[in-house]
């Protein structure tokens, strides 16, 4: 009378099971009106407040509209902060023994931080357009044609998907969402100590050393080079910023490459 | 897939688990037979959740071996997660989403499809009296509601074993009723369930047999009646005012021919002392205080609580073991 679960070869199990979580998180949302608000007002206030309020003060180097030099810093911000999604709720599921449940099933173990980040891929795509629209409607625009557009906004989801993981496996590690929650003001920092904001040249040099090699500013400035917005760095430069969207690419794929195999592994064996 | 030996669902063998230094099971060794609601008793800490997890292939033990629906659970954890299901202390849900669509994404976890998933949700809500929740947030949802939720989802693919780790733990009289019905429910289409809990009474309600655990070892198991039998009830005496306490409870002794004496409570004047066996019965006791002088107010046969259960079967309280106890095996014998 039990209905017979018929084993899937492990590819199916995996590329099924990674859709099924996908759509869990991703159906999520559609019960959530104030986290879609979230994600549009975030790119609203960011453009309003650092554009005009900070604006008016920073000069742009080679001259520029401020709100143009911000906004590929501010798309990298909304990657980064893109941390904070699968980190929530890897560490709400581990809370409330969700993922005690999902061990128990016959369901690919991978699934989880596959189908979470896939899911983060998602969000990620839709929250780069409405960022987009706002930049646009301040006056922003991406003026090297429709192919390096694409390029830039590959490159963000890029990094997004790779902070994505780094969140999945802190999540793993946190007992509760309240854990999670108080490391969220950490990522501050990060995004901060680069050049989103203000270029890097004006910075004492310890802390200009750690802005240029912050996987954040050559992100910016491969955004920024490749939408042709002004205030690109000049002069003796650091090598990530004078290769920005290979350094770009290299810190999403070592992120990638070390945070997979950590994320499967420990998905496969906590609590063994 | 082979039929389990002698239709035993779970069996354990020497079982041991340590986290750190602290030992969690120490040579647990159980039996549960096919068809019926198998009670794990004990108290916190006893290794009841530890058995659980690693029936449900969610902690390896250490040594000894555990074969769940006639798969080993460290050599074959894929096939023992097809044939089981696990409801533990908590709902382990998604708030953010309905009753009926934690049903349908569980289902697809358990590779049912999506329109076979989405069959089977309905059909569970429907049938476990959920349907007029199951299009709202898990989050809305009260305790009992939850409880009741989670245990449907573990029921997804109609398991040959169901782990239910203490699955009433928390709530009120009305939802813990309305638990044991489903749980019923269960094993009247022949679900085999390993139920854990801390309460005698839910032991004995739901529960066809019962193994005792205490510090990561089955200390006694059989039916709750013979457990009964074993442990006894209390006697329990309200003395009138102006009757000698003292007297009274040597006179109670003597009726009630227990070998320890009763225990005392001068301000509610209550005595209280073991019966071993059912062949003292409640009239006897009443004419024999009575004939002994003694003016009792109230008298009362009550069930043992599991405090009583422990310190009759291991000599010692749940907690704070005094280092003259005696041994388990000098207490059964």
């Amino acid at each position: 009378m039990s209905a017979p679960v018929v084993p899937y070869s492990p590819l199916r199990a995996g590329l099924s099971d990674g859709a099924a979580v996908m759509s869990r998180n991703l159906l999520k949302l559609k019960h959530q009106p104030g986290q879609i608000a979230a994600t549009f007002a975030f790119p609203l206030v960011s453009v309003v407040l650092f554009g005009y309020v900070f604006g008016s003060a920073i000069p742009i180097p080679g001259g520029g509209n401020y709100r143009e030099y911000l906004m590929p810093g501010l798309f990298v911000m909304g990657s980064v902060f893109g941390i904070m999604g699968s980190l929530t709720v890897i560490a709400k599921d581990n809370g409330l023994g969700v993922m005690d449940r999902f061990r128990s099933m016959p369901m690919a173990r991978s699934a989880v931080p596959f189908g979470q980040t896939a899911a983060d891929l998602v969000v990620a795509a839709g929250s780069l357009l409405v960022m987009a629209a706002c930049g646009l409607l301040f006056g922003w625009r991406a003026h090297n044609g429709v192919a390096a557009t694409l390029g830039a906004f590959g490159l963000l989801l890029l990094l997004q998907y790779a902070v994505s993981w780094v969140g999945v496996f802190l999540g793993s590690m946190v007992k509760n969402e309240e854990t999670a929650a108080r490391l969220g003001p950490l990522v501050m920092p990060v995004t901060m100590i680069s050049n989103v904001f203000v270029p890097t040249a004006g910075m004492p040099d310890v802390l200009r050393t750690i802005a240029d090699w912050n996987p954040v500013s050559a992100a910016t400035v491969a955004c920024r080079q490749l939408f042709g917005n002004p205030g690109l760095p000049t002069g003796e430069l650091a090598w990530p910023l004078a290769n920005p969207v290979l350094a770009t690419v290299g810190w999403s794929v070592l992120l990638l490459a070390i945070f997979i195999p950590l994320s499967v592994r420990r998905f496969r064996t906590a609590g063994l | 897939m082979a039929a389990p030996p002698g239709d035993a669902v779970v069996v354990a063998e020497g079982v041991h688990k340590r986290f750190g230094s602290t030992p969690a099971l120490a040579g647990l060794d159980l039996t549960v037979p096919a068809g019926m609601v198998y009670g794990l008793l004990g108290p916190n800490g006893a290794g009841k959740s530890t058995a659980v997890r690693v029936f449900a292939t969610l902690t390896r033990p250490d040594e000894g071996t555990a074969i769940v629906a006639g798969h080993d659970v460290v050599r074959e954890p894929a096939a023992v997660r097809r044939k089981i299901g696990l409801a533990g202390q908590h709902a382990a849900l998604d708030e953010q989403l309905t009753g009926r669509e934690n049903l349908r994404v569980f289902g697809r976890l358990f590779h049912l499809g999506t329109a076979a998933a989405r069959r089977r949700a309905d059909e569970l809500l429907e049938r476990f009296d959920l349907a007029h929740a199951a299009d709202r947030l898990v989050r809305t949802y009260s305790g009992g509601l939850r409880r009741r939720l989670d245990l449907i989802s573990s029921l997804i693919v109609s398991p040959a074993v169901l782990f239910l780790d203490e699955p009433t733990t928390g709530l009120d009289p009305r939802s813990r009723n309305e638990i044991w019905d489903a749980i019923r429910g269960l094993v009247a289409d022949g679900t085999t369930v390993l139920l854990t809990t801390q309460y005698l009474d839910e032991a004995d309600q739901l529960a066809q047999n019962i193994a005792v655990i205490d510090t990561g070892r089955v200390i006694a198991s059989g039916t709750p009646d013979d457990l009964k039998a074993r442990i006894g009830g209390r006697i329990d005496v309200v003395i009138a005012a102006g009757c000698d306490l003292s007297g009274a409870a040597g006179a109670l002794a003597r009726v009630a021919d227990s070998a320890v004496p009763p225990d005392i409570d001068p301000d509610r004047r209550l005595l209280s002392v073991p019966v071993g066996d059912g062949t003292v019965a409640l009239p006897d006791i009443v004419r024999g205080l009575d004939q002994a002088g003694v003016e009792a107010v109230d008298v009362g046969i009550r069930r043992p609580t599991l405090d009583e259960v422990f310190l009759t079967l291991t000599g010692k309280p749940a907690e704070n073991a005094p280092d003259s106890a005696p041994t388990v095996a000098e207490v059964l014998r």
